[in-house]
Order: C-alpha cells, then structure tokens, then sequence
C-alpha cells in the first residue's frame, strides 16, 4: 500500500451496539478526510445500513459471528468494507424496494441506500465465506470529487404530496 | 453524530392522537419504542394518529421499515395515520424511497388535524 494511504480495521461483534460504533468511527474518519456535514450524513448512514445488513442477513444475529470493517482512505477516496460470516447474496437477488409490490414493505432498504448515498457500491465473496460489501465516495477535492447523482433524494419522479 | 434517543409523548387533538417524538428512529431502541407507542394508541382504541417528527433528526432503513408497519397496522385497523414536520433528511428519506407518495405529509398542525375523517 502507498504511503499515504491509510487504512482502519475492526471486528465487531454481531450486536446492536455494533451499529452506532461502526457509524461513529467512520464519521470520525470522514471528517477527518475533509467531508462536510451532509457527505458525512451519506456516508455514516451507509455505514450504518452495511452493518445493520451483516448483522440482520449476514451473521442472523448470531452472537458467535463477528462483522469485519476496515476503512481504507487512498488519495483519490474513501473506500468502506463491510464483511460478515454468513453465506453470502447476489445483488441480484435483491428485491427492489421502489417497485409496487414492496412499497411497503418493512425492510429491504438498506441496499438502496447505500447505493443512493455513496458514488461506488458492490458486494463481492468475502474471504469469511459471507459477503462483502465494498462502497467508496470521492474525497473532497479529488478530480472528480462531485456527489453521486441520485444521492439527496430530490428527483422530480417522486414529488412531494403535501398538504398545508 | 447525535446521540440523543428516541423520545415518544401522545396528547389529544380533538379526536386525533398527536404523537411529539424526537430524536432517533434507528435499530433498536428508537424503533422498539415507535413500535409500543402505537400499538399502546391501537389498543386504546385510538385510530387517528398524525405523528410529529419535527424533532425527529435521523431515521434508518429500520425506522423506515418501523414508520411503514405503523401505517399499515393502523390502516388495518381501518384507521389513519399521518405525518407532521418531517426535517430535510428526513423528506429526503422518504423521497428517495417514495414513501411520500404513500404518507399524508403536513407542515402545520390545525390543518393535518382537520384533515382526519370525522367518523
């Protein structure tokens, strides 16, 4: 690895609390990395919806599985990796949680949004067995370090219905 | 980030049930709580509930999905529920999830209360 590259690992344990810790050191990160408030936003709630799935799908809440993260900041981004002990899943099997039937569903969010608030997102084989989910955002300042498109959620296909 | 936990009051307005929450709508905690207080308002036989999330400042896939099964246990109950002040990220969340085309949205309290049936 390049000398100015930096990179973080932890494993956690498969537990609520795992959640808000892997959240909060990850916006630590990115602030540091020279994220403003909103970017850190996008990126802490991708955190967040990574672990949630390694907990929930991953690991099955089992409490003998470990959910790995590691954060790698390379000159041009910041790059995420969440990685549980379960048995895996393909992008493509995942339901999409916009189409009619599953509107209101009660969970299968949490790909759409990291999806939505990160430029680069994928999930490839872990070295566990189970998967991992790899997702960056440009830092600041890089040569193309604008926002992904459909991140903020402001599209005029789903307008607003409000009544005042 | 803001640590605060989720917070969760009911008063009545009229025949509806205003619910003031704050704080945050994730994993555990936050939407266990959502969870009781709206089975706590089914079981008490209160069906119009407009929830106020003005001080709602963060919400996870999880408080989505919390969000989502009060308004279908409600509507199951042949009743209504409605939101109330919903902060940027929050609007945002809903957008990008089309979910604003599902919920009734307010901005001002008198007029989401007069909007309830009044059966």
């Amino acid at each position: 690895m390049a000398q100015d590259n930096k990179h973080l690992e932890v494993v956690l344990d498969t537990q609520v609390e795992s959640v808000n810790l892997a959240e909060e050191m990850c916006l630590r990160v990115a602030e540091s990395a020279g994220f403003d408030e909103e970017m850190c936003y996008r990126i802490g709630m991708s955190v967040r919806e990574g672990v949630i799935n390694a907990f929930h799908y991953g690991n099955q809440e089992r409490p003998e599985k470990k959910i790995h993260l590691a954060v790698d900041i390379t000159p041009e981004k910041l790059v995420i990796h969440v990685m549980d002990e379960g048995k895996g899943f393909k992008l493509s099997d995942v339901p999409d949680p916009l189409a009619e039937e599953n509107i209101l569903s009660t969970s299968g969010r949490g790909i759409f949004l990291m999806r939505a608030f990160m430029d680069e997102f994928d999930v490839v084989p872990g070295t566990t067995g189970g998967a991992e989910i790899v997702m960056s955002k440009r830092l600041p300042g890089s040569d193309n370090g604008h926002s992904n498109g459909q991140s903020g959620g402001t599209s005029s296909d789903n307008a607003p219905r409000e009544e005042t | 980030m803001c640590a605060m936990s989720l917070h969760a009051t009911y008063r009545d307005s009229g025949s509806v049930t205003v619910v003031d929450m704050g704080g945050r709508i994730v994993l555990g905690d936050g939407s266990a709580l959502l969870r009781k207080t709206i089975g706590q308002l089914l079981a008490d036989d209160r069906t119009k509930i407009l929830i106020n999330l003005a001080d709602v400042n963060y919400i996870d896939s999880s408080g989505i999905g919390e969000l989502v099964h009060a308004y279908t246990s409600v509507k199951t109950r042949g009743g209504e529920l409605k939101l109330l002040h919903l902060t940027k990220k929050v609007r945002d969340l809903l957008q990008i999830t089309k979910l604003y085309t599902v919920f009734e949205v307010y901005s001002d309290e008198p007029t989401a209360v007069r909007s309830f049936s009044i059966i």
